[in-house]
């Protein structure tokens, strides 16, 4: 809880070394964090570009601005770029990466070096993927649908394929190396219960990432298989069955949702409580709640197969299985609505970011009980209600988890303060636009519009304009940041260590952190969110 | 304006009102704990926005509450399910006596052809009234039969049949749409579906030309393909007696009884020694990829119009579609 003002030689993880061996040689978790942050941040933009395209497609009902083939591309690729090589590592790559060995008091990750493996990883598989890109692209949607991905698409969905192989290893060692850290290298009396809802957040989310991606390896192995060698495994007229594809793709990325949303809500959860000052209502519920996801997210992959000629009974079960899941979700929302209650609330950016996520997840949740229901799915699958329901749940809810947390923990990253009018106004237009961009889409969906058409009916075209326009805003939004933070590099106010007044171990060494994170290894003695003990700062640290 | 800005679906069959009424249910409660959620969130955040010297309450957390708010929504998710389930098996079940239509599709077409042997391409027309059974088929990818107006859809799937059904209550032009993404030209595989008062229905039936009715077709390559020689209609045959198979269960050599549904009569076209019925031996030739998607609808239908159309005419057992149902029965 020091407030020393900070020296200019003090050293720190970023002015420890200089040059680029330092930085592609680095072990050091914090480092590979912010490595992540520029390949995420670039993937990001590629994956954005390509949904304003589909958006600005999509303004008139003709098929005008792109062919019908580079549509079809345009949607896979905005697809597998925003979830392999955005979504999925953000919080996880970045910021639990940065913080989990922070807030449990650790030096490190376990396998700082597998660290730096996973990272390589990624950009092998980035660098293949772009390859794929930039000489023709893959169109079979980010499903890989058989046997249109096997024996009909003449698009490069090998490249693709493989790029998802690789990238999926870099997951499952992220996610090895933040079970076996958490397991084992927590500081003196940081118990279990002690940890902070973050880390129990991307506890549930490793385990999914240890147990499922390599079900998705497999898969699209043998997907590259039937492809390049004529195997018959998923196409019917070598003896396949397309059917078996569904359940083992669903069984892996229905537990990727999971994978997008966990670690969003346990940042959701370390903002709520800084800014009502308070322990989170109902930890152990919250917490557990984590857990529960993770095991039921496994069983409810077949909600995403109503309508493609599964049993009527197994429907039935998977029906059931998933309103299961919807149960630890709203406990969490409930409980975050509640530790409002008697709280001291500032509305600084990360907090409105928070109060954002709850809106949109509340919205999505709510929306998601609509498609676990099989009387309103049969109407609506394959439609823009599905758009609209996932991209609330994984853009209202993920993204806004990861902005918020990005600007709770930029003074720890950067040392330096984010400008806080401008932060304000950047989480606005953020919701905002989102809203304006997928509300009309619900409707669009319930109307039957269905998904991944190049051209449309003449009807839907008013809700198509409306939901343009939102992306026009949301992509303001979403530069904004990236604007400010690099102004903010070399022109933000100084960070105090603790600027929040927050709780949480990594608040207790230097903004930046040194290079093996605290002076001296912590002991914990206190529960996690002793907001109590802990003065709120005068004032919010606002950049004037 | 508000023909450029549709808010509702059309309602065009005699299911849509059932899945509309769980619908506005569900809207209804989603904008009601929307509403509480947010109006909690907005108070709290007003009456507890900091404030000099008002230190924040610290509470643990409540078991009861967090078991009423994890029973309540539990208890109101089994009901919404209970009443999905209903719809869907509704949806899911044809009634006895549908008329039916056979669909191939393709990319990027939806071929259709009706009992009485009329061929459409993407256009059906039916009667209103009337309970139409959809038995579908793909000849490359999946492909899915959309009509929003109907509320009803239906992946089809290459390599086997499945099914669909509605009753149409209202006259009128409807969009099919193909749902699942198919290639290039996914978004040009819609058609629609003409929905007529059932006297101009059978005008224009008797209107177009026909070969004649799809069995008759199906029988007439029946003989062709020589089937005859070993499917006889006594039990002098090599291979089993068809008259009245369909909707009955077979007992098989290995021990299983299976429903003689569309799916079973395909699949032992296609691949006769897959299933073989007890008393016989396998040496049927296998016909996969010697008749296609269309011959092989019509021979389907002439080996159900040997079944006496009262008791079996509603294809399968009854229960559950072809296609979804495992041929199994014990499964």
């Amino acid at each position: 809880m020091s407030t020393v003002a900070i020296t200019a030689e003090r050293e720190h993880y970023l002015n420890k070394e200089y040059g680029i061996r330092s930085w592609l040689l680095t072990t050091d978790h914090k480092r590979i964090a912010l490595l992540y942050l520029i390949s995420i941040t670039f993937f990001f933009f590629v994956g954005g570009f390509f949904a304003l395209l589909i958006r600005l497609e999509l303004l008139t009902p003709a098929g005008d601005l792109v062919q019908a083939d580079t549509y079809n591309k345009l949607f896979t690729m905005h697809g597998q770029v925003m979830i392999f090589f955005f979504v999925i590592p953000a919080v996880p790559a970045v910021l639990g990466n940065f913080l989990v060995p922070l807030m449990i008091g650790a030096k490190d990750l376990a396998f700082p070096r597998i660290n730096l493996l996973s990272w390589y990883l990624y950009v092998i598989a980035g660098i293949i993927y772009v390859h794929c890109i930039l000489t023709g692209g893959v169109d079979t949607g980010w499903t890989f649908y058989t046997p249109f991905s096997t024996a009909f698409s003449n698009t490069k969905v090998i490249e693709a394929g493989v790029a998802v192989f690789i990238i999926g290893f870099s997951s499952i060692l992220t996610g090895l190396n933040f079970v076996v850290t958490i397991h084992r290298m927590r500081a003196p009396g940081m118990t279990w219960s002690r940890l902070p809802l973050f880390i129990w957040a991307h506890y549930a989310t490793s385990v999914i990432q240890l147990l499922g991606t390599p079900v998705l390896a497999v898969t699209l192995l043998l997907v590259v298989f039937e492809r390049a060698f004529n195997l018959g495994i998923f196409d019917p007229n070598r003896g396949g069955d397309p059917l078996l594809f569904q359940h083992l793709f669903w069984f892996y990325s229905h537990p990727a949702v999971y994978i997008m949303i966990l670690p969003s809500m346990g940042v959701v959860s370390e903002l709520i409580a800084c800014f009502t000052r308070k322990r989170i209502f109902g930890y152990n519920f919250v917490a557990m709640s984590s857990i529960a996801i993770a095991v039921f997210g496994f069983l409810v992959w077949a909600h995403h197969m109503f309508v493609a000629g599964i049993s009527l009974y197994s429907a039935l079960v998977f029906s059931i299985l998933s309103y299961l899941v919807a149960v630890p979700s709203a406990i969490k929302v409930f409980n975050w609505t509640a530790t409002m209650y008697k709280g001291s609330i500032s509305f600084t950016t990360p907090m409105l970011y928070a109060l954002g996520f709850i809106g949109l997840f509340t919205m999505g949740g709510l929306t998601g009980l609509f498609l676990a229901c099989l009387g309103i799915d049969v109407h609506v699958h394959d439609t823009y209600f599905v758009i609209a329901h996932f991209h609330y749940i994984m853009v209202g809810g993920a993204v806004m988890g990861y902005l918020g947390g990005m600007h709770f923990w930029w003074p720890k990253i950067s040392g330096r303060m984010y400008p806080e009018g401008w932060g304000r106004l950047a989480a606005l237009l953020v919701f905002v636009g989102f809203n304006l961009t997928f509300f009309p889409q619900f409707i669009l969906g319930y109307l039957g519009m269905p998904r991944r058409y190049w051209q449309y009916p003449p009807e839907f075209q008013v809700l198509n304009v409306l939901s343009t326009a939102g992306s026009t805003i949301l992509a303001v939004g979403y530069v904004l940041p990236m604007v400010y933070f690099l102004w903010s590099m070399r022109y933000g106010k100084i960070a105090e260590d603790n600027p929040w007044g927050a709780a949480g171990l990594e608040w207790k060494t230097s903004s930046p952190p040194p290079t093996f994170n605290f002076d001296e290894a912590p002991v914990v003695t206190w529960e996690a969110y002793n907001y109590e003990e802990i003065p709120a700062p005068a004032e919010v640290p606002v950049e004037q | 304006m508000f023909n450029n800005l549709p808010l509702w679906p059309v309602r065009g069959s005699s299911g849509a009102g059932n899945v509309d009424a769980l619908y506005i249910f569900l809207l209804a409660l989603s904008a009601f704990m929307c509403l509480a959620i947010f109006t909690m969130i907005l108070v709290f955040a007003t009456k507890y926005r900091r404030r000099r010297g008002v230190e924040a309450e610290q509470i643990e957390g409540s078991t009861p509450l967090e078991i009423t708010w994890s029973i309540i929504p539990l208890a109101i998710f089994m009901v919404i399910f209970a009443w999905g389930a209903v719809i869907y098996f509704q949806e899911r079940t044809p009634p006895r006596g549908a008329t039916e239509v056979y669909v191939v599709a393709k990319q990027w077409m939806w071929k259709l052809q009706h009992q009485e042997g009329q061929r459409e391409i993407n256009e059906l027309h039916v009667p209103v009234g009337r309970d139409v059974k959809l038995i579908m088929t793909s000849q490359d990818v999946i492909h899915s039969f959309y009509v929003p107006a109907f509320r009803i859809k239906q992946d089809v799937l290459p390599g086997r049949y499945t099914t669909a059904w509605f009753r149409a209550t209202k006259p009128g032009v409807y969009h099919l749409f193909c749902a699942q993404y198919c290639g290039t030209m996914h978004s040009g595989m819609i058609g629609q579906i003409v929905v007529m008062e059932p006297a101009q229905y059978e005008a224009w039936l008797s209107g177009g030309g026909t070969t004649g009715s799809l069995a008759a077709s199906g029988e007439s390559l029946f003989q062709q393909l020589g089937c005859p020689t070993c499917h006889r209609s006594d039990t002098q045959g090599r291979g089993p007696n068809l008259v009245g198979i369909f909707g009955k269960p077979v007992q098989l050599e290995d021990g299983r009884i299976v429903w003689a549904d569309e799916n079973y009569i395909r699949e032992s076209i296609l691949s006769p020694s897959a299933k073989i019925v007890s008393g016989f031996k396998p040496i049927m030739p296998v016909f996969q990829g010697l008749v296609g998607e269309e011959q092989l609808n019509a021979l389907v239908a002439y080996v159900k119009s040997l079944s006496p159309p009262p008791a079996g005419a509603a294809g399968g057992p009854g229960i559950a579609p072809a296609g979804t149902r495992s041929q199994n029965p014990k499964e």
